[in-house]
Parts: C-alpha cells; structure tokens; sequence
C-alpha cells in the first residue's frame, strides 16, 4: 500500500519547474510562429523575399526544433521534475546546482541548433537536425536529467514508484539510446559543425527512422502519457480508471514501438520483409494506445459533468481524443497500400499535427493550467480565458488536419493518375495550384492555435504577477506593523 | 542437441525471431502477472490513489477557486 503523508510544497525544489516551464511557453510562442510563418511562405511563397535564412528550407527545422525540444522539452523536463516529487514526496535530487545544469544546458542547446540552422548548419536528419557538437551538449544533459531522476526515484519516501514515473523513465531511457546511435557521426574537423554519418545509404535511412518513429514513441507519447496519468487524475479529482491497464498499456508500448520505425520507408530500397514487419507491428500498435487512451477517458467516470464546466478537463479529454484519432490513423497510414497514397504528401504533415497539437500540445497546455497556479500557490488569472483558449485551440487544429487531409489526399491522387494512353494526368505545377486553398486554410488553423498559446501566456503571466503580489501584502503588511 | 539449440541462439540471422520470443514471452508474463491473482489485484489498483495522495495547501486553494468559477458558470 501507498504512504499518504505528504511533504509541504516548500520542501520540494519548484524552482526550477517553474523555469521549465515559462521556457516552454516562450519556446512554444516562438516555434509555432516559426511554423505559422513557414505555412503561410507555402501558401504565399513571396514571404520568401529571397533571404536565405528565412526560407522554408531554413525555417522549417527551427519549427520543428521549437516545438519538440523547445516547448515538448521543457514541458516534459518540468512536469516530469513536478510528478517525481510529489508521488514519490522526496525533493529532487541534484540539490540546486544539477537540475539548473539541465534547464541551462538544455535550452542553450536548442537555441544554438536553431541559429545554426538559420546559418544552413544541419545533419540534414529530421528531428535530428543539430550538428555533432550541440549533440555532445544534449547527451550530457541529458545523463545528468537521467541521474536526477534515478536518484530521485532511489530516495522516494512512498514503497511503491507510480505509473507516471515509469513513462517518464522510459522516455529518458530510450531517447539517450535513439540520440546516441543516431547521431553517431565524423566531423570533418575539430572547428568545423559539419560532420559525416557513421552509416551510409539503406542503413542510414533505417537508423534515421528508427531513431525518427521511436521519437515520436517515447518523446512525444510516452512522456506525455506519463504527464496524462498523473494530471487527469488529479485535475478529475478521481483515480486513474485502471492501474493494471495502465501497466499493460506501458508493456506493450515499450515492447511494440522499437519495431515500427521501417513504415516511414514502405517503397524504397530496403528489404520487403522490414517494412512488412514495421507495418504490422504498427497495427498492433493501435491495441495499448486505444486501451490507454480509455483509460484516460474512463478516469473521468462518474464525473462526465466536469466534461461542461472545467475548460481543464476539456483540454485533457480533448488531447485524448485526438492521441485516440492519431494513433488510429497512424497504422492505417502504416498500411503498404495505404502509404503508396499518403507518402510524400501533405496527409502526412496533417497526421503529425493531429498528434502535435491535439494531444503532444493539449495536455501539456493543460498540465501548465493544472500545475502553475499550484507552483506559485495562487490561482489562476482568469478561466474565462482558458475556456476561449480551448475553443481556439480546438479550432484551429481541425481546420489545420482537415485541411491537410483534403491537401494531401488530393495530391496523392492527382500525382498517381494516369490518362487512357497511360501518361501521367496531371503536371507537378497542377497538385500545385490544387494545394493552394487548403494551404491557405492550414495557416489559418495554425494562427489559431498561436492565438490560443499567446492568451495563455497573457493568462499565465498575470496569474503569476498576482501571485508576487500577493506574496508582496503580508511583507507590506508586516513592515507597517 | 543442447550444443545445436545455443548455436542456433547465437547465429545473428536468428536474432529477429529470439528477440520475437524472449519479448513476446516476457509480455504474456506480465498479462498473467497482473491478472491472475485477485490478491495481487487490489494491491496493484491501490496504487491508482497515490497521484490524490499529496493534497496541500495550494490544491485546496485552486480547487476552491475553480469550484467557485465552474458554480458561476452554472448560473
């Protein structure tokens, strides 16, 4: 049985998870600024104006960066540093030098990469984008993030270490795994960013998207899942619906998606049986997803009116229906037949930002929501906010994946049509000219979506200059006494 | 026959399917493991409170505070 003494919140280290996360809000403001401004380049490619550095070519992994490592990042390094405390009521290890170690190791890291990429430094590899040596600077935070966490777990004041905990793990395991081997390069120099990879052609390709997928596995699922298993509960005010669910859905998570990453390269030159396997690891894929994602719901029952009045829960029930939506589309788009259609165009942008922002970016905005007003012992500025925030956000993500569905359906159809003698139906420029109009309405989506993050961050900033003000009256108060 | 059974293990073109059944067969333990005792069953589902266990002074704050919002938007 669980312990159920609690430790004061002064006796946990909440400093540097109120860091982690203002961090990730102005790196969440910032990426998706980048990727509003990279969405409308596309539909209105003048926004060019012929300087290299602000090109799609430029611009997109500052985006991507931004948002995964910049806003998912420091989101994860937050609530991960906020959840180990309190389920295991133990402070975080590292006393106050090594958690500051990661959140300034980190976030210089990133923001080197991104000026770098701006400069046309880059691996060329997605997700994986920084040069060699912001690659050594990431795999040193990050076995001191795994050395704060471990210790912490070690020094836990409760028997048993809580499902949440074994998400975040798993997570800081796998990452330093997939980072290290696929970032295994030659630079060309000890002064030079510029670097060759240690694989070369269909190995290389099969690395990258092992390392690509289990990205997506651990960074942006598993993580968040931990984040899920802990937040809804407490937000729902009820226990998680099923423990032994959640361990069966973390098993069959940790076993099934090291195998999937192949189905990024379905048609090429790589062994058929690799991408046969990919594809049907991927369906399997879909049983711990949707078992989790229930869990998740169910948490709610018996306390569906929450669904009506908390703007909270919405964001988190939200976030799972969309991580329901995306991991469903997911093996179906793993499908050999159906990738031969999808591959090589917009559906998959679509599929990504129905994960990214209707579950990666929802639960974490609703974990902030949760967990900022707790950090500063306050609450929060407005819910009326909040509510308009969630109708935003909500918004723009169907209109951006819709979008993209019609986007890229239609490019995939128009660019495999063949007329009566067997030429191809259409010219490139004609998929072009058809993609216009939905990549007008994507960039719409998207600046809803940055509207959203920039109320909160107004919400959030006020929440937090009420509190020191508040903590300000007592002191004013006492010195007049 | 023993000699043949680790020859077999060690050749590397075998290593998809022992991986295939060391994972598969850890798995299936762990679904019985989980299942299969309604003991250990109730201890496991204990574990679900830990997360409404750390109750503070702040949480009470918050909750009072979005009790009160959710009431007002009730009205």
């Amino acid at each position: 049985m669980a312990h159920s003494a609690a430790l004061s919140s002064e006796q946990y280290n909440y400093d540097i998870v109120k860091k982690f996360a203002i961090a990730s809000i102005i790196w969440g403001i910032l990426g998706m600024t980048a990727g509003v401004y990279i969405a409308s380049e596309l539909a209105w490619p003048f926004l060019n104006f012929d300087i290299a550095q602000i090109t799609f070519g430029r611009l997109r992994p500052l985006h991507t960066s931004g948002v995964i490592f910049g806003f998912g990042g420091n989101a994860l390094f937050a609530t991960s540093y906020y959840v180990v405390q309190r389920t295991c009521q133990a402070r975080l290890a590292g006393g106050t030098f090594w958690p500051n170690f990661t959140f300034w190791g980190w976030n210089l890291s990133v923001l080197i990469a991104g000026l770098l990429y701006l400069q046309g430094f880059t691996q060329g590899r997605e997700y994986a984008e920084p040069v060699w040596f912001v690659d050594l600077a990431i795999a040193v935070v990050w076995v001191t993030y795994f050395l704060i966490f471990t210790v912490t777990l070690m020094k836990r004041n409760q028997p048993h270490i809580y499902v949440a905990n074994w998400f975040y793990m798993s997570f800081i395991l796998a990452t330093a795994l997939l980072h290290i081997f696929n970032n295994l390069a030659m630079p060309i120099s000890l002064t030079s960013p510029v670097s060759y990879s240690l694989f070369s052609g269909a190995q290389d390709a099969m690395t990258q998207w092992w390392y690509g997928h289990n990205a997506v596995g651990f960074f942006l699922t598993a993580a968040f899942l931990g984040m899920m298993y802990y937040f809804v509960p407490k937000q729902a005010g009820r226990p998680v619906y099923s423990y032994r669910l959640s361990i069966i859905h973390f098993w069959a998570l940790s076993f099934m998606y090291m195998w999937v990453g192949t189905h990024h390269l379905h048609w090429t030159a790589i062994p058929d049986w690799t991408s046969t396997l990919a594809a049907t690891f991927s369906i399997m894929l879909l049983m711990p997803s949707w078992g989790g994602m229930i869990n998740g719901i169910m948490t709610l029952s018996g306390a569906w009116d929450k669904l009506r009045t908390d703007p909270i829960m919405m964001f988190m029930i939200t976030a799972l229906s969309f991580y329901g939506m995306s991991t469903f589309e997911g093996p179906m788009m793993s499908l050999k037949s159906v990738n031969a259609l999808s591959h090589y165009t917009d559906w998959t942008v679509g599929h990504v930002h129905s994960g990214a922002l209707g579950w990666v970016a929802m639960i974490s905005i609703a974990s902030f929501y949760h967990m900022i007003p707790r950090l500063w012992n306050t609450t929060l500025y407005s819910m009326q906010l909040v509510y308009t925030h969630f109708f935003l956000a909500t918004i723009g993500t169907i209109l951006y994946i819709t979008a993209l569905w019609v986007s890229g359906i239609g490019q995939g159809l128009m660019l495999r049509a063949f007329d009566e003698y067997g030429n191809l139906a259409y010219t490139f420029v004609e998929t072009v000219a058809f993609m216009h109009g939905p990549l007008v309405a994507r960039a719409v989506g998207g600046l809803f979506f940055l509207s959203g993050m920039l109320l909160m961050a107004y919400n959030i900033y006020m929440t937090i200059s009420r509190a020191k003000q508040e903590e300000g009256v007592p002191a004013t108060a006492a010195a007049k006494a | 026959m023993l000699t043949d059974f680790w020859t077999w293990i060690l050749d590397l073109g075998n290593s998809k399917t022992v991986a295939l059944l060391i994972f598969f067969t850890t798995f299936v333990g762990i679904v019985i493991y989980v299942y299969s005792s309604r003991k250990r069953g109730e201890r496991l589902e204990s574990y679900r409170y830990m997360p409404l266990m750390d109750e503070d002074e702040a949480d009470k704050r918050v909750k009072a505070a979005e009790a009160a919002s959710q009431a007002k938007g009730e009205k």
